[in-house]
């Protein structure tokens, strides 16, 4: 089994992030399954800032301590990753920064400055020719790179062949990856398979204030904006997102917002507001480690009870938490489609490591999205924005309509949409906006919301949501263990997290917060973790961290 | 053409004598006159915040979108934006737009994008029961400032005019017929238009007298020219006793926000066969 990590590293502002998508590049050219661990300080010049990319045979969404190679642009880089290496001497440094102790000298040496001098070619090309040693040392054809190359970079890209080129020749083959006979896949970034389930869809407008870590979802759907006549605007705050979210939801616009837990703090009273307006949004919480600013370019799982009870009153909400960018892609076409049948708030839940990371995404792989249209006023009877029904879903007219008047408040209102303080009427009106859980219950049965992977018969089971999917499966494979992923977190899926446990006498929850934020909600279905493994400090679960911890637990679980 | 019944079921809840009749029946005959000259009267939306003035979208049968205190501009531009050929007309009190919600009117100003607001400021709070807010005069006494306050008041249209806005009118509540021009002119008005009506409270701040005395409309005044609008919006600062300027105070024609915004609005085909095109390209 190949199982293989490359680690570049630099300051901030050099470019890591760039190489990275091309070291994982060239490993896909290969056939192997990609993935691409991204850390980074919340700075724009300076700091340390790494990746680390992992390939392997199957696929794969977590990253491992250990690496086969350390890419240097800098003494720091190997001075802290050093560590790591599997093999002493397998890192590749900038000879003409790096000044080792002639008993230190192991690894290749390229003399990047020296090398760019020569060919008149700006600092930023230390990576291209970096890059270039890489694949020479671990025994990859020039050509393959020249490809990736000629991808990635849409100019000067003759002369980052050609440094690229001069770093190939100065390094030596130390090992050979073979490549793998099976299909490429692409490789996507959990923010871009978000974009591209809201497109999916139907999105038609995305509106957003940039923040860590989904403001990548705002600028690749402002990329692609033309492509899919799609209005994407940037305004003066979240408050104003979410308000002019609601004026588009109001015209019968498919819309979804993105945000981190500080802005979703500023849209909550239009959360309110679209649940008692019954005004369709999707929200995208990408999760960071708090309270406050906290680390805004690192991980975490924060946001679940906060996204549960966000918002004045009591209401219904769809909440979805994936945990790879297929299941990205998935919820948050589904997500829209229930919004706009139920006329409610969805929130997907994402994070740093799921939607910065970059990974293989195989649509073939995807659950079948179906297509569901809203409930049309039929255009007869007098228009009622809030006509009483059976699921509380009144039918939709939009403005302009020839022969409806259509009113939205969010004070408590008639089936007008007129004010109303009746108590009768504030009755009724609660009612029917809570009574849609219960058929959203029902439609949603039919989706796959808690999914189980490692030993399905296993007594012992890890449970984990989110972007820890990814770490739990290869661990739980590894170790023999059942994993329980809840995919949807509200209306909780009860029912199906009842037969995923079915045989299961130990559980071991594990999530990236420091409150057990699952454990919580599962504690109020009488569901109690035995064990909790916990992680709040950034950073996701390596694979060696997580197994660790639970050997150490397993000993007095079982 | 005969009027049309703009009037809804909802029981009006106004003080008598209350600031807010005038703008409801100036507007309410600002639409019919509109409708007359062949608006259709479902391409209109009014929009409000939260407050007394608020209630004005009950009591007039026209979509409207009744949003949250100090929020209705935002929801106005979504809704503008998400359908430029709608007449999105906003109304917001003076602590709903001046104070909670100023920075939207701010950008909206920037953005001279193409909506009406209509601000109902009596400079005190109503609906909360009579607390000073951002126009009120220095040393108001309200339940919150029961000493007074200790803070001059902002003068708005001198914040909107610095903001980009290219249409400022001030009206009152005792000139119906003035608000009337006003308010058809302001929707008329191709970008960003805010009306201030000084509208009276007579519960908590009645300030009738006030107005009759130092209010009049402006003659001769070259709307267009930037330093005499706003020498004339500064000639009153809402504080110190002076004459009020009545009227369109500044009028200008910029570009609005939409014209460089918006993208063509047609059926999107063949989602998923792009989406495998941007799938197959990222390999």
């Amino acid at each position: 089994m190949i199982d293989f990590s490359i680690l570049i590293g630099g300051k901030a502002g050099f470019g890591i992030d760039k190489s990275g998508s091309i070291i994982g590049r060239l490993l896909n050219q290969l056939g192997y399954r990609v993935f691409i661990y991204r850390d980074y300080p919340s700075i724009i010049r300076g700091g340390h800032t790494f990746s680390i990319i992992r390939a392997h045979e199957s696929k794969i969404a977590a990253y491992q301590d250990k690496v086969d190679f350390v890419i240097a642009l800098n003494q720091e880089t190997l001075d802290l990753h050093k560590s790591r290496l599997k093999k002493e001497c397998f890192y590749i440094f900038d000879s003409d920064q790096l000044k080792l102790d002639a008993g230190q000298a192991c690894g290749i040496g390229a003399p990047l400055g020296k090398i760019l001098k020569e060919e008149n070619a700006p600092e930023i090309m230390r990576n291209s020719c970096i890059i270039g040693a890489l694949a020479k040392a671990i025994g990859i054809d020039f050509g393959i790179l020249e490809n990736v190359l000629k991808k990635e970079f849409s100019k000067e890209v003759e002369l980052n062949i050609k440094v690229a080129r001069r770093g190939f020749d100065e390094a030596k083959e130390l090992i050979k990856i073979e490549s793998l006979k099976q299909e490429i896949l692409p490789l996507v970034s959990g923010n871009e398979a978000v974009a591209l389930g809201l497109i999916k869809g139907g999105l038609s407008a995305f509106i957003a204030y940039p923040m860590t870590p989904t403001s990548p979802v705002l600028h690749y759907l402002a990329e692609v904006a033309d492509n899919f006549l799609l209005d994407v605007i940037h305004p003066e705050s979240e408050i104003s997102v979410i308000l002019m979210a609601l004026g588009f939801s109001y015209i019968g616009r498919k819309v979804a917002v993105g945000t981190s837990g500080g802005g979703f703090c500023l849209m909550t009273e239009g959360l309110s507001f679209a649940a008692m307006a019954e005004l369709p949004v999707v929200i995208i919480l990408g999760q960071r480690p708090g309270p406050s600013t906290g680390l805004p370019t690192y991980s975490a799982q924060t946001e679940l009870s906060f996204a549960l009870s966000a918002g004045q009153g009591e209401f219904t909400r769809f909440i979805a938490a994936p945990g790879d960018a297929e299941e990205a892609y998935y919820w948050s076409a589904v997500s829209m489609n229930v919004s706009w049948k139920y006329q409610i708030p969805s929130i997907i839940l994402t994070d740093k490591n799921l939607g910065e990371s970059v990974s293989n995404f195989d649509i073939n792989s995807v659950d079948e999205i179906k297509e569901e249209k809203p409930i049309l006023w039929d255009g007869k009877s007098p228009y009622k924005r809030y006509a009483f029904t059976e699921n509380g879903v009144s039918p939709l007219a939009f403005v302009p309509a020839k022969d409806a008047i259509v009113k939205i408040n969010s004070y408590e209102h008639d089936e007008s949409g007129i004010t109303t303080e009746d108590p009768e009427l504030s009755r009724l009106m609660q009612e029917k906006r809570l009574r849609k859980k219960e058929f959203l219950i029902e439609d949603l049965e039919a989706l796959g919301l808690v999914k189980v992977y490692g030993n399905k018969d296993a007594q012992v089971s890890l449970v984990c949501w989110g972007s820890n999917k990814g770490v739990c499966i290869e661990v739980a494979q590894k170790m023999g263990l059942r994993l329980i992923q809840p995919l949807v977190i509200e209306p909780f899926p009860i029912k199906q997290f009842n037969a995923a446990l079915s045989g299961v006498n130990k559980i071991i929850l594990v999530e990236c917060n420091a409150t057990a934020q699952l454990a919580g909600l599962l504690k109020g279905y009488g569901i109690n973790a035995d064990s909790l493994i916990l992680k709040y400090d950034g950073r996701p679960f390596s694979l060696e961290e997580l197994e660790k911890k639970i050997s150490e637990v397993l000993i007095w679980v079982r | 053409m005969g009027q049309i019944n703009l009037g809804t079921y909802a029981q009006n809840t106004w003080c008598p004598g209350c600031g807010n009749f005038a703008i409801l029946n100036a507007i309410k005959s600002v639409l019919n006159d509109l409708c007359a000259e062949g608006l259709l009267l479902e391409n209109v939306v009014l929009v409000s915040g939260i407050g007394c003035h608020a209630k004005i979208v009950d009591y007039i049968n026209v979509n409207s979108f009744y949003s949250i205190h100090g929020r209705a501009v935002p929801a106005a531009e979504g809704i503008k934006l998400a359908d430029p050929k709608l007449k999105v007309i906003g109304f917001a009190g003076d602590g709903d737009a001046y104070g909670e919600g100023i920075e939207h009117l701010i950008f909206a100003a920037k953005r001279n994008i193409d909506i009406t607001m209509i601000i109902h400021n009596n400079r005190v709070y109503g609906l909360t029961t009579g607390q000073y807010t951002p126009t009120s005069p220095l040393g108001f006494r309200g339940r919150s400032t029961p000493r007074g306050t200790s803070e001059l008041p902002i003068n708005p249209l001198e914040v909107m005019l610095a903001s980009g806005a290219t249409y400022l009118a001030r009206g009152t509540s005792h000139g119906i017929e003035l608000l009337k021009n006003i308010f058809k002119e302001a929707i008329l008005h191709k970008g960003f238009s805010l009306v201030d009506v000084l509208q009276v409270c007579v519960t908590y701040f009645n300030m009738y007298e006030y107005y009759d005395k130092h209010a009049y409309e402006l003659k001769d005044h070259n709307s267009g020219d930037y330093l005499q609008a706003l020498n004339k919006i500064r000639e009153w600062d809402y504080n110190k006793e002076s004459p009020i300027a009545l009227g369109t105070l500044y009028k200008n024609q910029a570009t609005i926000f939409e014209e460089r915004f918006i993208s063509p609005k047609t059926e999107v085909k063949e989602i998923d066969t792009k989406i495998k095109a941007i799938l197959s390209e990222a390999r």
